[in-house]
């Protein structure tokens, strides 16, 4: 390897850690809201693959998928957030434990 | 220099991500997620895209995140009680993530070498590169976003409205 380069593989295994974080975050965290945040952070793990393999292969509409999925994401929070609040309305709680019905 | 920068933003963000499962309480992991964030868009930075960087930092980091505090704020969410958690987690959901990081980990060691570099002198992909492909061999699915995003703010003002259903 030559000085001051990084290989590009590092980037997709840092990238295959966090969305394994992603994951974990996901099964064991027992707030609603942290479980959402788990989510976001694998949209930003598969994010930074995106980045990396654009610049691999010197591929201008991998940075645009990026963006798309920033927007998505965007809207997305928005819309989650908001049912996070009508749930914690309804049940005045967010503990997936005590969330396990669709219906009241 | 640039294996320097790479090592201390990929452990922030590595410690950023530990730091979100550890902690208890939401506005601790919300604000190690921003560190997360802000860490992938330094090496945004350094993969030579300059617009996503920024975006990262505006839209995630930004606006995303200052959403999530404002509703962990809004709802005084309290510590989480840790409870037994689900069975089928333990039993499919942990071994799952284990094969599937294994694999794509081994995957990539030995794929290491078809691989390039990276490196600072790579040249950046500019913002006018990233438009003139933007506006002009995707302009349809752009102007969609904007309708997806209009659509998401109405859906959530539905949503999070008090007399909810009437």
């Amino acid at each position: 390897m030559m000085n001051g380069m990084v290989p590009s593989s590092w980037y997709l295994l840092l990238s295959a850690l966090l969305f394994t974080m992603g994951v974990v975050g996901f099964l064991i965290k027992r707030s609603l809201i942290t479980v959402f945040m788990s989510i976001e952070l694998m949209l930003n793990a598969v994010n930074l693959t995106f980045v990396t393999f654009a610049h691999e292969w010197h591929a201008v509409k991998g940075q645009i998928f990026v963006f798309f999925v920033m927007m998505v994401a965007a809207a997305e929070a928005a819309v989650g957030l908001a049912i996070l609040i009508a749930i914690f309305r309804a049940r005045g709680t967010l503990n997936v434990d005590q969330i396990d019905r669709m219906k009241l | 220099m640039h294996l320097i920068l790479f090592v201390i933003f990929a452990v922030f963000a590595l410690a950023g991500a530990a730091n979100l499962l550890l902690q208890t309480h939401p506005i601790n992991s919300a604000l190690s997620l921003i560190v997360v964030m802000s860490s992938l868009a330094v090496l945004y930075l350094m993969l030579g895209a300059e617009f996503l960087a920024v975006a990262q930092v505006i839209v995630y980091a930004g606006a995303i995140m200052v959403l999530f505090t404002f509703v962990v704020m809004l709802l005084n969410v309290g510590r989480e009680e840790k409870t037994h958690g689900s069975r089928a987690a333990k039993v499919v959901g942990f071994p799952a993530v284990a094969v599937l990081l294994a694999i794509v980990a081994s995957i990539l060691l030995k794929a290491e070498k078809h691989f390039g570099a990276v490196s600072l002198s790579d040249g950046i992909t500019t913002t006018a590169d990233l438009s003139r492909v933007l506006f002009r061999d995707l302009l349809l699915p752009f102007e969609l976003t904007s309708v997806l995003i209009l659509i998401a703010i109405l859906g959530a003002v539905a949503l999070a409205r008090k007399d909810n259903g009437a």
